[in-house]
């Protein structure tokens, strides 16, 4: 750690990766006073951050299994409406039980929402399906959460524009083909520009790799192991509005467990598999019908609703090689490794692993470390700052 | 997992349009995609990218039409290229970038000036508004949702206007300056004289493109057509 006076205002951050963390980091690091550019190798959110389901977790999902990741999302997902107003549908989410295994699971789940903070309403079945009315009639219990509807691409996008107010250099359709490496020092990055075809360098004098399910690939360009597994899951869109609120299956993590309403459509989630190579995933035709047959025990309309796309999006979840082969064993926190303590590797810091609703979260703590590297204290704003309408992330 | 390719390797030719800027005029080019990874325009753009030309420029982020980035004109027409499906039966696809949006690379346009003519005098952030049908919230409240105009750009690049007149807002604007007066929301006199002014509402010719065009069901020109009536409605004006 660093015991120089801050460099923080002569400073300057390359950030590798255009998804919601990258954006929120570059929007945290520009409120600190530090020169930022960030790179994306596509357009903004195009890797796996534009096609999650466009759930605002309340944290209930992992209230029981992964108590560190409901407590984040619990935290972020007040935050963020505070932040972000109109970008939410803040319509709440439904727990529902259907099986007598959906009941067993019922009150470790009320003990998880209760011991993590999370504000629940127990509903009876009736009062469920006067909610809802396109629920299962067969529902055995229904809990009332704080889940909302997000844009998967908006809200990030509110972080880009903000931060390219603040002075961000943003850049898209801008790759990296490598790390500029001096005597075990991070120093820069060298790209390539898929719009002019110009090939070129930036000094940093920290390389932050923010690239989710391929921080792996960019981690390796500076010789050091990231510890991630891409893992995938097939979401289906039909259209229609089958249900105002979020519902979600309750019991442990499953295929199918979660339809979300956003827009004129239902969106229903998830699968989880484990590959090597996050560009080319293919939307196994089998997960797709889980979808519809696991959606419709939620739903039943899912079942005859008509289509409108299934699609495949790579989480990147923390874990080595062997942990897991589904992914689903995996937790969905985060980590910052700070490449000098872990690798000898100076100038260089992975952010990884999360979820869309902790993208703020995320950045803090990234930033922290960050800051700190540069012999800084200087304090996180991003808690009480409004964001920019997600436009300005276009406008010149 | 499982592999797209199928077995009997066939394929489909994807025509692209190309271009750089710097490499002269915008030329043509051909790739032969596996029939099973290109179920949609997209996964073949993607299928082209991954494994026959990194150089190609794309734009896409959800994969489900609800972010509007992958707008395109494919076989002449404007689609999202995400639910652009392409039949078993499809031996070939041409794939241009949208027009009436200043290109950048291959299939990438700047959405900035189509933006831009969101900003005066619309606020900028689009508030979610009341969702239809029975269902209501425990408060009793209407339950609330995001507009229906994803941003596209669609019905701009299907806009006969906007193609001889680049001073005319265009479909997506006025529709959503009549959502606004829809909703009572926004400075009412101040849209008015917007949508009144000379690259306004009266420009459009009502060759309802925009709305063939449209992967949302927002009816950018009925909208228009409506905002026409409230223009000739006699204003109060406090």
């Amino acid at each position: 750690m660093s015991v120089r006076p801050s460099r923080l205002r002569s400073a300057h951050v390359l950030i590798v990766g255009g998804g919601g963390t990258g954006g929120a980091l570059a929007h945290d690091l520009a409120l600190r006073g530090v020169r930022v550019t960030l790179v994306e190798r596509g357009e903004f959110t195009s890797g796996t951050t534009g096609r999650h389901h466009g759930l605002l977790h309340s944290g209930a999902r992992y209230a029981v299994n992964d108590r560190e990741s409901a407590v984040e999302c619990i935290d972020e997902n007040l935050i963020l409406r505070r932040i972000a107003p109109g970008s939410f549908e803040e319509n709440d989410g439904l727990f529902v039980a259907l099986t007598d295994e959906d009941m067993a699971y019922y009150p470790s789940f009320l003990e998880g929402c209760e011991a993590t903070g999370i504000p629940i309403e127990v509903l009876t079945p009736a009062q469920a399906l006067s909610m809802e009315p396109g629920l299962n009639p067969g529902l055995r219990a229904a809990v009332r959460v704080p889940d909302a509807t997000m844009d998967a691409m908006r809200l990030p996008l509110r972080f880009f524009a903000t931060a390219k107010r603040n002075g961000a250099e943003l850049l898209n359709h801008v790759e990296v083909t490598g790390l500029l490496i001096d005597q075990g020092v991070v120093g820069g990055a060298a790209i390539h520009d898929h719009v002019t075809g110009r090939d070129a360098e930036i000094r940093a004098d920290i390389v932050v790799n923010a690239t989710g399910p391929w921080s792996e690939s960019v981690a390796r360009m500076a010789g050091v192991d990231v510890p991630i597994r891409p893992s995938p899951g097939v979401m289906l869109a039909v259209r229609g509005r089958l249900c105002q609120m979020v519902v979600n299956r309750m019991h442990a993590s499953g295929d199918g467990d979660i339809v979300v309403p956003q827009r004129a459509l239902s969106v229903v989630g998830t699968s989880s598999w484990v590959v090597e190579d996050p560009d080319d995933l293919g939307v196994p035709e089998d997960h797709v019908r889980r979808m519809i047959e696991e959606g419709s025990r939620l739903l039943p309309a899912v079942a005859d609703a008509p289509f409108r796309a299934a699609w495949s999006a790579a989480r990147p979840l923390i874990g080595t090689r062997g942990d897991a082969d589904s992914g689903r064993e995996l937790s969905r926190t985060f980590k910052t490794i700070d490449h000098a303590d872990v690798d000898g590797v100076e100038g260089f810091v992975t952010i990884t692993g999360g979820k869309g609703t902790t993208l703020r979260g995320m950045a803090e703590v990234c930033a922290d470390v960050v800051c700190r590297k540069l012999g800084s204290d200087e304090p996180c704003r991003t808690r009480e700052t409004v964001l920019l309408p997600h436009t300005a992330a276009f406008a010149a | 997992m499982s592999d797209p390719t199928p077995a009997d390797g066939r394929t489909r030719r994807f025509r692209l349009f190309r271009y750089r800027r710097g490499d002269g005029a915008p030329r043509s080019e051909t790739f032969d995609v596996p029939v099973g990874a290109s179920r949609t325009v997209l996964e073949g753009l993607r299928w082209i990218k991954v494994h026959a030309d990194p150089e190609l420029a794309i734009r896409h982020s959800c994969f489900h039409a609800s972010c509007g980035t992958c707008g395109v004109r494919v076989n002449g027409r404007e689609a999202l290229a995400c639910v652009a499906a392409l039949d078993a039966t499809t031996t070939s696809v041409t794939v241009e970038p949208m027009a009436n949006h200043p290109v950048l690379a291959d299939l990438v346009v700047d959405m900035g000036p189509f933006v831009d003519r969101f900003t005066e005098p619309h606020p900028l952030v689009r508030p979610v508004e009341p969702a239809a049908g029975p269902a209501m919230s425990p408060e009793g409240e209407p339950h609330e949702r995001f507009e229906d105009c994803i941003e596209c750009g669609l019905c701009l690049s299907a806009c006969p206007v906007a193609a001889t007149d680049d001073t005319y807002v265009g479909p997506a604007a006025l529709a959503y300056a009549q959502s606004l007066l829809d909703r009572g929301e926004g400075d009412r006199d101040a849209i008015l004289d917007w949508a009144d002014g000379p690259g306004g509402a009266w420009r459009c010719h009502a060759a309802f493109e925009c709305t063939e065009a449209c992967p949302s069901d927002v009816r950018p020109a009925q909208r228009i057509m409506a905002l026409r009536r409230e223009l000739v409605r006699p204003r109060r004006r406090r």
